[in-house]
């Protein structure tokens, strides 16, 4: 029996900064997880992945992340989405500096 | 040092203009990722988990002191003010923004450094023994013939599109402080009966998810025969080396598929084609090369500073007994500065200690600067009634850690905090590791131990040849690390055993702990190190103290 869909957002990096990026209900892209559209129909998600892959110009490698609906937005299920919509452990860089509402 | 010549300055100058064209063709849309990251890969352009990582060559390992200022410049202008220096010699830029990397390219050419291979299925950045040119145990500075391999693999056509990465390691001392045996091919200069300098080959090594140990190819390949003798070599695997699979593709598979003996006859057959179409151009250029590694005019000096802040100052006296090591000219030393406060990333160095060391490099050191692969900055030639000077610039600086060789010596690589192929953190491990030790004041009385953390199977920590190895993995969305004990990076190479099963985040820091307070009981006295108890021993009394409870089940 094929697994269960569990939700999932669509995540990328932005082609200029390079920065961890994610697609939101209104097809535009956010650097807040907290924002992002949390997809729970399969195929809904294919088509809006394969749609979002073709914006060469804007971002580079997209995928889907398994995320959970959390209090204030989707919430990341595993550690590596978790440093992605974090920054590092060792200097307080990347996306924990500039948005504390990520954190 | 090697100084450009105007044919190196302009192929390097032709390559960072075509490569701004490609950048900007990637950013107007003209070319697919797919299309581009061939070509950023090409000019050590990654995009990591949270941004792209620029890696720098530093060939051999070496720097002047205006390089390193540039590498300072490039940190504070387009970085976050650090950068990482890696076990392979390179520097890598965390935060770069994709348009502003040509522009960090042409100021880097500016004093003679790249990115060219490193990245990419080609033969990367050579590296060498940190302590090259400098070395009391040295036979001949290996760096002229590094340069000579990065000359001629540096965009040669064979080799631009192999089955996988080329890994070239070079020593010219004694003693192996370049993991040659980790290598896909390893260079290691020798003598022989008749007292004629030349080379012993090795090839097959390499770590990651097969580790192997590098065999003896040749043992004495001479001055004239080793660039063809290396080019058969690579080709003999670029022809022959599976590419099928990626995880077979490396030449430590094809040696171990094929034997050694039959690569041997294999790179002999080739040789003897590839010999002749060298026609001796490659000695020419040589004994140019090795006119610009002439040794610096060393001077002939008392050593009185030095001996009397030895007996007055006890922290300078640490340091100095942890920190020097023996150079070959009388009154001379070398000094490993460790960029590995306790508690700090291993291997960072902001822009401004990236300044003190190479003012340091020019007052004291004859413009020279040296990076390691075990993630530490080397002042080659200091003589000794300088040291006291150092000492006190570099405790300004913060950089005066007396931990060389030490338990909070540790490799890490950056793991799960930036790399995108990374399976758990490494360097927070690295981080509280060093930070519990400092606190247990036991480091000096532990002695020479060596931690080295990989994030993930790719084991750029050089896990495996830890004498304590720890390796991040995932387990079931959760991160879980894997200790490994035996393993030696020196001449003596062998691949550490796993100890037994992994240990979670939040247990490792205390495992390592109860294994090191254990090797104290264990060992017949100071003078015998970790790896030497190890050895007499075996795993069973150090898996005792790693694994308390089972010790209890059994009982
Ligand atoms: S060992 Fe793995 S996690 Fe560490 S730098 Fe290499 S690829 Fe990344």
């Amino acid at each position: 029996m094929p697994r269960a869909f569990t939700p999932k957002v669509i995540t990328a990096n932005a082609l200029l900064e390079g920065d961890v990026i994610y697609l939101t209900a209104q097809d535009t892209w956010t650097r807040d997880l907290s924002e992002a559209a949390l997809l729970t129909d399969e195929a809904d998600a294919q088509l809006r992945l394969l749609d979002a892959a073709k914006q060469v110009d804007l971002v580079v490698g997209v995928y889907l992340a398994d995320a959970v609906a959390g209090e204030n937005g989707p919430e990341p299920t595993h550690f590596r989405e978790e440093f992605r919509r974090t920054g590092p452990s060792n200097y307080f860089h990347g996306k924990q500096e500039l948005s504390p509402s990520s954190v | 040092m090697y100084q450009y010549n105007d044919f190196d300055a302009a192929f390097l100058a032709e390559r960072n203009r075509q490569f701004r064209g490609q950048v900007n063709r990637r950013i107007s849309g003209a070319l697919t990722e797919d299309e581009f990251k061939p070509l950023r890969l090409m000019n050590g352009l990654y995009l990591q988990l949270h941004a792209y990582m620029l890696r720098v060559a530093i060939p051999y390992g070496t720097l002047s002191s205006a390089q390193m200022d540039k590498l300072a410049l490039l940190a504070e202008k387009w970085d976050k003010g650090y950068g990482h220096f890696t076990t392979r010699q390179n520097i890598q830029y965390n935060w770069p923004k994709l348009a502003d990397v040509p522009d960090m390219l042409d100021a880097l050419a500016e004093v003679n450094l790249h990115a060219i291979q490193t990245s990419g299925n080609t033969i990367r950045n050579v590296t060498a023994d940190h302590f090259a040119g400098a070395a009391a145990d040295e036979l001949v500075d290996p760096r002229p013939i590094a340069e000579l391999i990065r000359q001629w693999s540096t965009d040669h056509p064979e080799f631009q599109f192999m089955g996988r990465k080329f890994k070239i390691a070079v020593s010219g001392a004694e003693n192996d402080r370049a993991v040659l045996k980790a290598h896909d091919l390893a260079v290691r200069m020798v003598k022989n009966d008749a007292g004629e300098i030349g080379y012993q080959v090795l090839v097959g090594g390499g770590l990651g998810r097969t580790p192997m140990i590098g065999k003896v190819l040749s043992d004495f390949v001479s001055k004239e025969d080793l660039l063809p003798y290396i080019e058969a070599t690579v080709s003999v695997w670029n022809q022959i080396g599976r590419r099928d699979n990626k995880y077979k593709a490396r030449i430590k598979t094809t040696v171990h598929e094929h034997g050694i003996d039959d690569i041997r006859a294999r790179v002999e057959e080739r040789f003897a084609l590839v010999k002749k179409t060298f026609g001796g151009y490659d000695q020419v250029l040589l004994k140019e090369i090795e006119e610009h590694f002439a040794a610096p005019a060393f001077r002939n000096a008392p050593t009185t500073e030095f001996d009397s802040a030895y007996d007055a100052n006890p922290a300078f006296r640490s340091w100095a007994d942890t920190n020097l090591s023996d150079h070959r000219a009388p009154g001379y030393a070398i000094v490993t500065i460790s960029i590995k406060k306790h508690g700090d990333t291993p291997g960072d160095a902001t822009a401004d200690q990236m300044r003190v060391m190479a003012d340091l490099a020019r007052q004291y050191g004859h413009d020279e600067l040296r990076i390691s692969h075990e993630q530490n900055v080397i002042l080659p030639h200091v003589h000794k009634s300088d040291l006291p000077a150092i000492y006190a610039a570099l405790r300004d600086a913060d950089l005066h850690t007396a931990n060389i060789g030490l338990v909070s010596d540790i490799i890490a690589c950056p793991g799960m905090d930036y790399c995108a192929l990374a399976t758990a953190r490494s360097i927070p491990v690295a981080q509280q590791i060093a930070t519990r030790f400092d606190e247990l004041k036991l480091e000096h009385d532990i002695g020479h131990l060596q931690i080295k953390i990989s994030g993930c199977i790719n084991a750029c920590g050089h896990h495996h040849v830890g004498h304590i190895g720890i390796l991040g993995l995932d387990r079931a969305g959760v991160e879980n690390y894997q200790i490994t004990l035996g393993g030696d990076a020196t001449f003596d190479a062998a691949i550490g055993q796993r100890a037994g099963p992994g240990f979670a985040y939040d247990e490792i820091v205390p495992a390592i702990e109860r294994l090191v307070l254990g090797y104290l009981e264990l060992r017949t006295d100071a003078s015998e190190t970790f790896l030497a108890a190890y050895k007499r021993l075996g795993m069973a009394p150090f898996k005792a103290y790693l694994y308390p409870e089972a010790q209890a089940n059994a009982a």
